[in-house]
């Protein structure tokens, strides 16, 4: 009797092949699953028509229909424009938020790890107090009780050391100016950055072949410093500080913050800073202790073991949830709108009251917040790649 | 045979060694070598030396976080205790009227709860019947010879019991303090009773449990789920987020096994669903039920209520969360358990459905918690679209005549900050406890 005979005298029955059932069930769910959409696209096309809502996305073209606060959006300008503020400032509380709650929460981190009883007892009430609480209540504590409740008029602003103002109004804060010159300069300081990272280079190299401390960055920050402020020199200071200053109800000068994106900002920052201390905590656990103990024999001092055998490692293991945490703060900037901050859900919401079709209107949305949750899942993977191939 | 095996292999190590004689002789860890330096040898000196004093640099920390610490005290007891007022007229209230003189209710049930035709009687049942679960689950423990300590137990229970206290204190009437009362004799007569209960009966505890819980829901909506429409406070976010985790738990499960399973069909819709899902914001997807849900219906369906379309979408949204907790509680049963079953000849359902599934979700649990408590910290996002939850209803508390416009936002905020604090602590105190005892990641 040969192989393949009995094979085939053994083959069970159709409906009863393994390989067969396996195919036809993954069609069958397959089909289900697009016969579902399809009745839900049929549904949203048919409501469409007779609600007599567009159906197809120029709505995006039509004019938006009103203010945008902090910002010279004129009403007549169209709703995509809008949604592109919204996401430039859905973008600024991301870049302030994710630097600020990394630092905050590395601290804290580090704290909750302290030898000494009442610094671990500060961490452990930090990060206890700020994560079991929704991020919302915080948002609504910090806008609405500190700041917009809390804050003078504008005629009787607080003005510590009158190099800032804050009112209800707003906040005020020192910034930079920009001279007639900066072009110029800038090229020369981007110079300079080259020099620097050159003479950092070099420095390195001098590290290997002498055995010299090598202190690339002192040497290249140096550098820098020269370069820059030569050229500032040169072209007759292009960049200056301002101050801002009250004069009755105006105020000139320095930058402006939205208290609204303060308070927002704020909320966030110390809200995922309590689960990026739980992950930095997590994360220096688990390197071996004895990667400590080594560094206590090698008399390291405690910042020379953190900064050079412990966080270097620790930072491998808490790429994966930091990344995660960035993209919760990234969502968690949508509920910006429960304080009226002109991010991309607050132009959605106004948009949405303004009889624009929903189910476009939401897909945009989501569309917009998918791009950020991609772009840091992908720069996530890639130094998550990086550091993983350096390691082995 | 034994001479040509590696090294490693053949003579365990040192702590391989002590494992295996920790576990023949029941010891606890016991330090192979032993300490060179003793621990400050006990007293409140020496620890206070140790942990508070060690160096000048430690010196100065103790007292700037000290001074810090004592100042949150401080301002936090004076907030609490002293609570003043002085109202524009030069009347002089407490600030905790706002909690304490009449809107309680409202915090717990909500501003509407009177206009479903339910009583306080609904709400005491249904707490009772969950309370019977409570000590059904801690009486089957009990059963198996798992007694969490007690000081584990207060550890765990502290929060709330001290809140719970506290509220009745402040309220100072008597009968919600003999309702709870009952309900903790409830507990403890249960406790005490169910080991005495049949194997029979112990080994279906959880279909009885499930049942209980679905049974307690109806009570507490007297027969119709529409009465959820009009919920509010404390008891909407009990309601949403438990139904939110209750019924996205079956999709979730879906997900996840379609996501591990091998099916080059199926996977990319497990995948594609969850990562949708996780890259928005729950707020869209709200906004989605609050404004467009209407439209994926069929014309002339009656779009559901408010509250229910929000319950849809955190379900959908859940799931996808529940579906990533459930597949690494399925990467944490070993292969060779699915190989066993194989050997033993049980089909690959047979397989998932006895063998791997089991194991996985009860390696998931304390996840799953996890999950339930940012779930509930999540509903607080209902607000946004209207819905008077927790939060919500602060702002019709606050929109009532006796306290419009006269600062007592902190206190209520403070009051719902509480209260999420002590459900979400106490919660998280529970799930690390169970995670221990459930040993997920060292069985």
């Amino acid at each position: 009797m040969s192989a393949a005979s009995s094979s085939t005298s053994t083959r069970p029955p159709l409906w009863r092949d393994a390989k067969v059932l396996r195919w036809v069930g993954q069609v069958v769910v397959l089909a289900l699953v697009l016969a579902l959409l399809y009745w839900i696209y049929g549904n949203v096309q048919a409501n469409l028509r007779i609600t007599r809502l567009p159906r197809g996305f120029g709505f995006l073209d039509q004019p938006y229909g009103s203010d945008i606060r902090g910002n010279p959006f004129r009403p007549s300008q169209s709703v995509w424009d809008a949604f592109k503020v919204g996401y430039f400032n859905t973008l600024r509380v991301i870049a302030v938020g994710i630097p600020a709650c990394t630092i905050i929460g590395i601290f804290i981190g580090i704290a909750r790890l302290s030898e000494n009883a009442l610094v671990r007892a500060f961490g452990t009430v930090y990060v206890e107090t700020f994560r079991n609480i929704p991020v919302l209540v915080w948002i609504f504590l910090a806008y609405f009780v500190v700041l917009s409740g809390n804050l003078p008029q504008i005629n009787d602003a607080l003005e510590p050391f009158g190099i800032a103002v804050f009112s209800n109004r707003g906040i005020y804060l020192p910034w930079y100016e920009t001279g007639p010159n900066i072009t110029p300069f800038l090229i020369t300081a981007g110079l300079g950055l080259l020099v620097a990272v050159l003479v950092a280079a070099w420095r390195t190299r001098v590290n290997e072949r002498t055995g010299q401390p090598h202190r690339r960055v002192l040497w290249g920050l140096f550098t820098l410093l020269v370069v820059a402020g030569v050229g500032f020199v040169v072209f007759d200071s292009p960049l200056s500080g301002t101050v801002p200053a009250r004069e009755g109800r105006l105020v000139e000068g320095g930058i402006t913050v939205d208290i609204a994106y303060a308070g927002l900002t704020v909320a966030l920052v110390l809200y995922t800073a309590s689960h990026v201390a739980e992950i930095v905590r997590g994360a220096i656990q688990a390197v071996p202790k004895g990667q400590s103990e080594a560094a206590n024999a090698l008399a390291l001092t405690n910042f020379q073991r953190y900064r050079f055998v412990v966080l270097p490692q620790a930072f491998r293991i808490m790429i994966p949830p930091l990344a995660s945490q960035y993209l919760n703060i990234t969502k968690n900037s949508s509920l910006a709108v429960a304080v009226g901050y002109y991010e991309i859900t607050r132009v959605y919401s106004t948009v949405a009251n303004n009889a624009a079709p929903p189910v476009q209107a939401v897909v945009i949305l989501m569309g917009l917040y998918l791009t950020f949750s991609l772009g840091i899942s992908l720069v996530a993977n890639v130094i998550n790649r990086r550091l993983q191939l350096e390691s082995r | 045979m034994d001479e040509r095996m590696p090294e490693s292999q053949q003579e365990p190590t040192v702590e391989e060694a002590q494992a295996r004689l920790d576990k023949q002789t029941g010891a606890k860890e016991q330090p192979i070598i032993p300490e060179l330096l003793p621990l400050p040898a006990g007293g409140l000196k020496a620890w206070v030396k140790k942990n508070l004093f060690g160096s000048v640099k430690d010196a100065i920390l103790t007292v700037v976080f000290g001074a810090l610490l004592g100042y949150l005290a401080y301002r936090t007891f004076g907030y609490v205790f002293l609570n003043q007022k002085v109202m524009p007229d030069g009347t002089v209230r407490s600030g905790w009227e706002v909690v304490f003189d009449g809107p309680l209710v409202a915090y717990m049930l909500g501003n509407r709860f009177n206009q479903t035709g339910l009583t306080y009687a609904n709400v005491w049942g249904a707490i009772y019947l969950l309370t019977l679960v409570a000590g059904l689950i801690a009486g089957v423990s009990r059963a198996h010879g798992n007694v969490t300590p007690l000081r584990t137990t207060l550890k765990i229970l502290a929060a709330p019991i001290i809140g719970v206290a506290a509220v009745l204190v402040m309220t100072r009437t008597l009968t919600p303090t003999l309702l709870v009362l009952a309900g903790v004799v409830l507990f403890l007569v249960v406790r005490w009773a169910v080991p005495k209960l049949p194997e029979r009966v112990l080994r279906r505890a959880g279909w009885i449990s499930m049942a209980v819980v679905a049974v307690a829901f109806v009570v507490l909506t007297g027969g119709d789920p529409s009465n959820v429409d009009k919920f509010g406070g404390l008891l909407l976010t009990i309601v949403v987020s438990a139904g939110g985790i209750v019924l996205s738990f079956p999709l979730g499960v879906l997900l996840a096994l379609a996501r591990r399973s091998s099916f080059p069909l199926i996977r990319p819709i497990a995948v594609v669903y969850i990562e949708l899902i996780r890259g928005v914001p729950l707020i869209t997807l709200l906004f989605m039920g609050r404004f467009a849900f209407g439209f994926f219906l069929p014309v002339g369906w009656q779009t559901p209520g408010v509250i229910t379309r929000a319950i849809v979408m955190i379900t959908l949204f859940t799931a996808a969360y529940v579906a990533e907790v459930v597949r690494g509680g399925l990467q944490s049963v070993p292969r060779a358990q699915t190989e066993g079953a194989q050997a033993l000849g049980l089909s690959p359902l047979k397989i998932t459905r006895l063998i791997v599934l089991p194991q996985a979700l009860r390696n998931s649990i304390p996840a799953l918690i996890g999950q339930f408590i940012s779930l509930l910290k999540d509903t607080s996002l209902l607000v946004v679209i209207g819905i008077p939850e927790l939060l919500g209803i602060t702002e019709q508390i606050l929109a009532q005549l006796k306290f419009k416009a006269q600062g007592f936002q902190p206190e209520t905020y403070a009051f719902v900050c509480l209260i999420y604090w002590v459900i979400c602590f106490s919660m998280s105190r529970a799930s690390q406890r169970l995670e221990t005892r459930l040993g997920v990641g060292t069985r």
